[in-house]
């Protein structure tokens, strides 16, 4: 069945796309054959991910970016699209709502476009540990651009820019003071911030205090004042020149409700894929992607053999003890590892 | 720890054009609730929307929500939809104000199951998984 499935997905037949990403999802074993067969045809997709806290708009925001991808300029091709939008599982009942479609209803009837929805079954960075899999499924079927919206995200939840090209943190109008944004995590992630909700109350302050932010760190100036005369730093020519290189991240106001500043966010897009591709950027994104992908699949693997070789009963036992504070938590561990004869 | 993961899926879809969607919201919470992935789409929902939804999910259930009374327009529609797409296996569930004398009439076009005010939401849970199984 996989090699039936996998020549259907190539020739963009939606019905073997979808049960496939199910397989994927669900993790059977024809699912991971199938990736086999598919992954000597990714790696052509532009991947774009969408993150940021619950409510600043992220799935309004990509109904309109696919929207404008699939009705370009004239004389312009229209890319197909493809939306991975994942949203969290209950940590009680495992269950989950899905709803970012309600968002997308605009994107309906394009036969250019494909949504898919997941829920993050008990993955915490932000996306579903099958995600990458869903996307090299879609990368592999054609498509051209690949839209992932992560769950809402706070302060920490990164993961995404493992699997993305391009980034794109959305931010809205009075979520914090300038403070917020001097802390490390999801802010050090994007290749583009937008603050969306732009006519709200509160946008310039928020894309004042993110400019700001970035100011602090852009390489690009090379002279400060010092009391009333100008100083003018030298720097050593690598340096520069490096600094030249660098991406500077762009700050944008949108309202995605009425399309406001989507033809900027998507120049924007061009532009840092431009950046990737003459910078080399791009390559050492696959790579760090692709490396990442090895270090998970490595864990869940080394996590799974483990868990066959010890028993349940081992397990009870040393976990016994340490709520009694006989042994302690890193001791247990140790004696789990050595139980199982790895 | 098993290392396969699969769930029901279950998309809630209201179809045609009545905006009253709280009965829709229950099922779908306590679906979640259930340990079952909803996929919610929301208001004033073409069949044409439903099946791709549907499709590009891959949900093995439909649930419709019809309270307008277009129920023996829309739910033909729908079924014609989903197995022209190759959906033969989604079970489409109906929810809403269903006259009795039109549930045999659904049932013979292929309605999985009918749930009318007062249902409780236990018994859409159970018949679900038993239509999954």
């Amino acid at each position: 069945m996989p090699v039936t499935l996998t020549k259907s997905i190539l020739n963009g037949e939606r019905l073997a796309l979808t049960r496939t990403l199910s397989h994927i999802e669900n993790n059977t074993s024809e699912g991971n054959l199938i990736l086999e067969e598919l992954f000597p045809h990714t790696g052509k997709a532009h991947l774009i991910g969408i993150t940021g806290a619950p409510g600043t708009g992220k799935s309004t925001l990509v109904n309109r970016l696919v929207f404008n991808y699939r009705h370009p300029h004239q004389g312009e091709n229209a890319p197909s699209v493809a939306v991975v939008a994942v949203d969290p599982s209950s940590p009680f009942s495992g269950g989950a709502i899905l709803g970012d479609r309600v968002r997308m209803q605009d994107l309906a009837g394009d036969p250019g476009v494909f949504i898919r929805s997941m829920a993050s079954r008990g993955s915490l960075g932000g996306l579903a540990s099958t995600t990458s899999g869903l996307v090299q499924v879609f990368d592999a079927a054609g498509f051209d651009i690949i839209l992932i919206e992560t769950v809402g995200a706070g302060q920490a939840e990164v993961e995404i820019a493992n699997l993305a090209h391009t980034t794109i943190v959305v931010e809205a109008p009075g979520l914090g003071d300038e403070i917020q944004t001097f802390k490390a995590g999801i802010l050090e992630i994007a290749d583009i911030l937008v603050v969306n909700k732009a006519d709200k109350p509160g946008a310039d302050n928020a894309l004042r205090a993110l400019r700001n932010m970035l100011s602090l760190t852009q390489p690009e100036k090379k002279s400060v004042a010092h009391h009333d005369d100008q100083l003018t730093i030298e720097q050593s020519p690598e340096i520069s020149d490096l600094a030249d290189q660098d991406w500077i991240p762009l700050v944008l106001p949108t309202i995605a409700t009425t399309g406001e500043g989507i033809v900027e966010l998507i120049s924007g897009i061009s532009k840092h894929k431009e950046y990737l591709k003459s910078s080399g950027g791009w390559i050492l994104k696959e790579q760090a992607r692709l490396t990442n992908e090895v270090g998970n699949l490595l864990q869940l693997a080394l996590h799974k053999r483990w868990n066959s070789s010890i028993s349940s009963a081992d397990y009870d036992d040393v976990l016994d003890k340490v709520v009694r504070r006989q042994v302690s938590p890193r001791k247990a561990v140790e004696r789990l590892i050595k139980g199982a004869g790895l | 720890m098993d290392n396969s993961q699969t769930k029901i899926r279950v998309l809630i879809a209201k179809a045609g054009l009545d905006g009253h969607d709280r009965g829709a919201k229950v099922v779908a919470r306590a679906l979640r609730d259930a340990g079952m992935e909803v996929i919610y789409t929301g208001l004033r929902q073409t069949p044409e929307m439903i099946t791709e939804a549907a499709l590009q999910e891959d949900v093995q259930i439909v649930g419709l929500s019809i309270l307008s009374g277009a129920h023996m327009t829309l739910v033909p529609k729908v079924l014609k939809m989903l197995r022209k797409e190759g959906l033969k296996d989604v079970k489409l569930f109906l929810g809403g104000i269903i006259p009795d004398e039109d549930k045999p009439k659904l049932a013979k076009l292929g309605v999985d199951g009918i749930y009318g005010p007062g249902t409780s939401t236990q018994s859409i849970i159970e018949d679900i998984r038993k239509a999954c199984q």
